[in-house]
């Protein structure tokens, strides 16, 4: 069963992902990498890193994908998303789609609970396992991804700052 | 709860990094003051961070260092690449001191973004780790992305820095799942504890394709074909002193984190690896050369010509060995002097007020300004392979070690190459010395940064190549410890 969960969910990860690239429509495109962060959280959970799982959920398909969607509305509105929509049938199907992804995520979730899941690290997924690493032996990438973001953080403003 | 015992906190071995990273945060900080004027100082501090890390570096050679859990090794190999780097930094420094304030792109966060750079770059060739690998990899390559693009107003710089971006993003995520792989196959990211963990088992599948994507991303960042298509636009349209940057320093730091890849975790599959580089090296040097013929634009010439040096560097490397490795890191170190060289003296012309890039601007500069005459030819000549010079010794030790390791045939068709490549680099110097301008004449934008760095690219070359012995005697010191 943890498998046929797994390749539901992986299929619908790839699935997503080729949309992602495929759409001409930048919002569809953000719709299905919403789709996409999701499914890639569930894998996190099967995996047993739930801290991961929901990082995921909360900091990518949630705080980042909001501005990614208000970026592409407020600079590039096109058609579609302003004017009525064509498809709205279809909006009927969101309510199975939505319930069969809530199913299998109560369903992961409940096995997880028992203890099992996919070939989990025997140090666990939670925050303090997470913490233990990135102060100890993953020190010094966590340091430096702190420069990463500040070099990357000049760099937009250097490049924002002449366009005006 | 369990106890957290953070690791000993060993800065040592981060010295010149963190001296570079502290340049940086000092000229940010510098670059608060309200008085508009005085950028320069912002690049003197710059270039007293590059120069401070080059003596830290030089103070620690032979002290070889590791540092948290083994992430960041600063070994002699290390070294040896940062002393490259920090002299390929300190030269685009130089020569973009005049060159971006004439260009009205002066700013603190040009030089806070080139020291940036330079320590991923150094990091990088320090990595012990895939993880500090990307995470250097991308501090260096962000910042070089930023810095192609900083003329905003000139379409081509901002051509530049968008297909810079998305190629190296696209580039980076190969190397990403690469390491994931690995890490999935050998459950360790580590490059001592990666060899440990496949050997006798270096066919398996997962970790074979983790470590050919990994292969990938470092193709893209040593510009090896088929991943060379960036090259030629970046090179044209990026600043030229940031092109210089990316065509040594970068280029420089990709190489060392590729030996140390390749020596230290992939020690056991090296006869798969060796085959596959004999393919890369024909083709990028091949492709290199036959495609800088038909070149009218320097820089664009100068890019495709880099593209056939990292052949050149690849055979060194499918020689292997201490030889084949060292033969490497020396061919970096003349590479870098006589490539930020030949852009510098491009920095340096200008004809109607805008920067002389195509190669007949050039005509008729050997009778109105002699002496930068003189010095591109002489660094074409480094390039071609022209002995005293050091281009002439660097190839020779590279093929000799190839011929050593029995790779006739590769040393053939690099020696073929370099005649090849003759061609173009004299065409240039025909330009200058034999042809009359046609219109307006090419003219010397007064630099006295510029004119320095030259003048040590110059002495580099000399140097290098009249007195090659300790310096090669060094680079294979500094691999010996990692081929054993």
């Amino acid at each position: 069963m943890a498998y046929a969960a797994f390749f539901v969910v992986a299929a619908m990860a790839v699935v997503s992902a080729l949309g992602l690239v495929l759409r001409r429509n930048a919002i569809h495109g953000a719709l299905f990498l919403i789709v996409n962060l999701g499914s890639i959280a569930v894998l996190y959970q099967t995996l047993g890193a739930e801290f991961l799982a929901w990082a995921q959920v909360i900091v990518y398909a949630g705080a980042i994908m909001v501005l990614f969607v208000f970026a592409i509305m407020v600079l590039i509105p096109g058609k579609e998303e302003t004017g009525p929509d064509p498809r709205r049938p279809w909006r009927l199907l969101a309510l199975p789609a939505g319930a069969l992804l809530f199913v299998q995520l109560i369903f992961v979730v409940g096995r997880d609970r028992g203890g099992g899941g996919a070939d989990v690290s025997p140090a666990g997924g939670g925050v303090e396992a997470i913490a233990g690493l990135l102060f100890t032996r993953y020190l010094f990438p966590f340091e430096l991804t702190s420069v990463l973001l500040l070099a990357a953080m000049v760099g937009v403003l250097l490049l924002a700052r002449r366009r005006v | 709860m369990t106890d957290l015992v953070m690791p000993p906190v060993l800065l040592g071995p981060l010295l010149p990094t963190l001296l570079v990273l502290g340049a940086g945060a000092l000229v940010l900080l510098l670059d608060l003051s309200p008085r508009p004027q005085g950028k320069e100082v912002l690049g003197a501090v710059a270039l007293a961070g590059i120069v401070g890390a080059l003596l830290a570096t030089l103070a620690r050679w032979g002290k070889s260092g590791r540092a948290f859990h083994d992430m960041v090794v600063l070994d002699n190999f290390a070294l040896f690449v940062n002393v490259v780097i920090c002299y390929a930094a300190a030269l685009s420094l130089l020569l973009s001191v005049d060159y971006v304030r004439r260009s009205r792109a002066e700013s603190g966060e040009y030089y806070a973004l080139v020291l940036f750079t330079t320590a991923g770059m150094m990091l990088l060739a320090a990595a012990g780790d895939l993880v500090v690998l990307f995470l250097a990899l991308e501090l260096m390559s962000l910042s070089l992305y930023v810095l192609a693009g900083l003329f905003t107003q000139a379409l081509a710089s901002s051509e530049a820095s968008m297909k810079y971006f998305i190629l190296g993003a696209f580039a980076s995520s190969f190397m990403l799942y690469g390491i994931a792989l690995t890490y999935g196959a050998t459950g360790t990211t580590n490059l001592d504890r990666i060899a440990a963990a496949v050997a006798g088992r270096s066919h398996d599948p997962l970790f074979v394709i983790g470590m050919g994507l990994l292969l990938v991303g470092f193709g893209f960042k040593t510009s090896s074909v088929p991943f060379h298509m960036w090259v030629p636009d970046v090179y044209q349209g990026a600043p030229t002193c940031v092109t210089a940057l990316i065509a040594t320093g970068s280029k420089a730091a990709a190489f060392g984190a590729l030996i140390r890849v390749l020596t230290v975790a992939l020690r056991g599959a090296q006869p798969d690896w060796t085959a596959l580089l004999w393919i890369v090296a024909v083709l990028t040097m091949t492709v290199g050369n036959v495609a800088a013929i038909a070149q009218s634009n320097l820089k664009r010439m100068l890019a495709y010509s880099s593209i056939a040096h990292a052949g050149y560097m690849l055979v060194g490397l499918v020689a292997g060995g201490m030889s084949g490795g060292g033969s490497v890191l020396f061919y970096l170190l003349t590479y870098t002097f006589t490539t930020a060289g030949a852009f510098g003296v491009v920095t340096l012309c200008e004809r109607a007020r805008a920067e002389a890039v195509e190669v007949g601007d050039y005509a008729g500069l050997a009778e109105r300004h002699p002496v930068l005459a003189a010095a591109l030819a002489l660094f074409l000549l480094s390039l071609i392979g022209v002995p005293p010079l050091a281009g002439f010794v660097g190839k020779f030790y590279v093929f000799g070690a190839a011929v050593r390791a029995g790779y006739l045939w590769l040393t053939v068709v690099a020696v073929l190459n370099s005649a090849l490549a003759a061609y173009y680099y004299l065409r240039v110097v025909v330009y200058m010395y034999m042809r009359q301008p046609e219109g307006a004449p090419v003219t010397y934008a007064p630099s006295l940064a510029g004119a320095l760095a030259l003048v040590v690219a110059l002495v580099g070359i000399v140097a290098l190549g009249v007195v090659p012995a300790p310096f090669v005697d060094l680079a294979q010191a500094a691999v010996a410890p990692l081929v054993r």
